[in-house]
């Protein structure tokens, strides 16, 4: 493994389980001090023991914890490098014509709001660096860009976080920050969510051959295949990139099929 | 900047890049090569040429030279052939090689209108062509397989003025990567195909297609026109090809493996806005 982010801080929202797991693991394995939020006290504490990451409780949603959180990780660390902007939710989430109002707005208040407080507080505290650098991932998805009929919030807040960091790309832009935003857009991963969803169906082997064939190349991602991209992006390789949406959905998105 | 160099993770690869001498290409062969890949290169000068030599005695044992014209199908056999014989295997294609054309759609001749689409899109064709058999049977070597990277721009994303030419061609290499993707995921063959879309990168080509602007009248030096592309650059500057490279490494190695027929924009922010 390369030591791309020596020295480095990062910040991994919804870090306890899944995709948000997979990229602690991979960013401190990469020589980030990582941080990392949730809920779930449990698979956090193994976490921090495996990987020497911190954990802290928090809600994305909570705007006055992030005060707290920013403050620990500048008084701790002195400096914050890459945020990646992770926890999501879909509880709750329905049809355009079936979802409630407390459905929706729970949903906009995690998978969107939560994600510009993330980006908002990151930069705040990324301008402190010299230069003001930083380096911040947004976990869109690709029903930003092929929306589901029965998770109409799911989708729309992943398309809306996708304008969130070109939004937030161009304005580091015009202040001279050397900030970068970007956006991953990943296809089905095997998390333990679809995981549990799978082993719960009467028939859980087809269950897993349908999510399998969601993608023309036959199979759902791993985690640890989309932590590839995330630490990439952390990283000072990918200086130049800014504003982008990157697809990563083993060709979902790249035509209609499976979709 | 700090890059990750030599980290060994494209050990046992063997890439092929065409356009391998300078710019972007050239910077894709000196990262593979640092990554611990066998690469072979291409480009049009002779293989005895100044340029050819120079830059094969710098890069050592691991690279060597194939002289060929990507919109020739004969030259794609031989580079096939040469690259076989040498290696037997070969994982990672950058189809690099391409050429720009600028001017009002009514003053482009068909001569360069042929000319430009035989480079840029003929030539990924062809090379993507020749190379799969090859590829198919190489990427069963690695997870995530084998690795096609095509060079499109952020011209086959937005138009521009007086670049339709271009902006055609590299709209076709988006859309025939994307094309090519979803038939190898169809038939299990174990590549992906990915496109990169450069922004302004500090390259021979930027260099010389501003100092034919300047030729036309559309500025008094090539500085004014990078200092006028800086500042519509949300990130202030051109990119360097190190940076281009970093991402087909990137795309070259495991850390993609689920990535195919997706688009990686390197433009500084310059679409975002």
């Amino acid at each position: 493994m390369s030591r791309r982010l020596e020295g480095k801080v990062a910040l991994v929202t919804g870090g306890t389980t899944g995709i948000g797991a997979a990229a602690v693991q991979r960013l401190s394995e990469e020589g980030a001090k990582v941080w990392f939020t949730g809920s779930k006290e449990e698979p956090a504490a193994a976490l921090c023991a495996e990987t020497g990451a911190v954990f802290r409780k928090h809600r994305v949603q909570d705007e006055a914890a992030w005060g707290t959180l920013i403050d620990d990780i500048l008084a701790t660390e002195g400096h914050l490098d890459i945020a990646f902007a992770n926890a999501g939710t879909e509880a709750g989430d329905g049809s355009i014509e079936d979802v409630s109002l407390d459905g929706w707005n729970s949903i906009i208040a995690v998978n969107q709001t939560g994600v510009m407080l993330t980006v908002q507080n990151a930069i705040r505290a990324m301008v402190k660096n010299p230069g003001a650098t930083g380096s911040i991932i947004i976990n869109s998805s690709m029903n930003a860009t092929r929306p589901l009929g029965n998770y109409v919030a799911y989708s729309v807040t992943k398309s809306a976080v996708c304008a969130l960091a070109k939004s937030a790309a161009v304005y580091c832009g015009m202040k001279k920050y050397k900030i970068r935003v970007n956006a991953i857009l990943p296809g089905v991963v095997e998390t333990p969510l679809i995981t549990q969803i799978m082993n719960a169906q009467p028939d859980p082997a087809a269950a897993r051959a349908m999510y399998d064939g969601m993608a023309p190349m036959g199979r759902m991602a791993q985690i640890h295949e989309i932590s590839g991209l995330v630490a990439y992006l952390a990283s000072d390789e990918a200086a130049f990139i800014s504003g982008a949406e990157i697809a990563i959905d083993g060709a979902t998105t790249a035509g209609m099929m499976g979709v | 900047m700090t890059m990750e160099l030599g980290s060994q993770r494209l050990k046992g690869r063997v890439a092929f890049v065409s356009g391998g001498l300078r710019g972007i290409g050239l910077a894709c062969v000196e990262r593979f090569l640092a990554e611990g890949a066998e690469v072979v290169l291409s480009d049009l000068d002779a293989a005895d040429s100044e340029a050819a030599t120079s830059v094969l005695a710098r890069l050592g044992q691991a690279a060597s030279y194939v002289s060929a014209n990507v919109a020739r199908e004969e030259d794609w056999e031989r580079a096939v052939a040469m690259v076989k014989e040498r290696h037997g295997k070969c994982h990672v294609l950058v189809n690099n090689a391409g050429i720009d054309l600028t001017g009002p759609v009514e003053s482009l001749s068909m001569e360069g209108w042929r000319r430009i689409m035989s480079i840029n899109v003929d030539g990924v064709f062809l090379g993507t062509k020749h190379f799969v058999p090859m590829m198919a049977e190489s990427g069963k070597d690695f997870r995530g397989g084998s690795s096609i990277i095509n060079v499109s721009s952020i011209m086959g994303l937005v138009g521009m003025n007086e670049v339709s030419a271009y902006n055609a061609s590299k709209g076709a290499v988006r859309l025939f990567t994307k094309g090519i993707a979803i038939e190898f995921c169809q038939k299990k063959t174990p590549i992906r195909a990915n496109s990169l879309h450069p922004g302004f990168v500090e390259t021979p080509l930027l260099k010389a297609g501003f100092q034919r602007w300047v030729d036309q009248g559309f500025a008094e030096k090539p500085d004014d026109l990078v200092a006028g592309v800086v500042a519509s650059t949300p990130i202030g500057r051109l990119a360097q090809p190190a940076e281009l490279a970093s991402a087909a490494f990137f795309l070259a190695s495991e850390d993609s493996s689920y990535m195919t027929g997706a688009e990686l924009v390197i433009d500084g922010g310059w679409t975002a806005q």
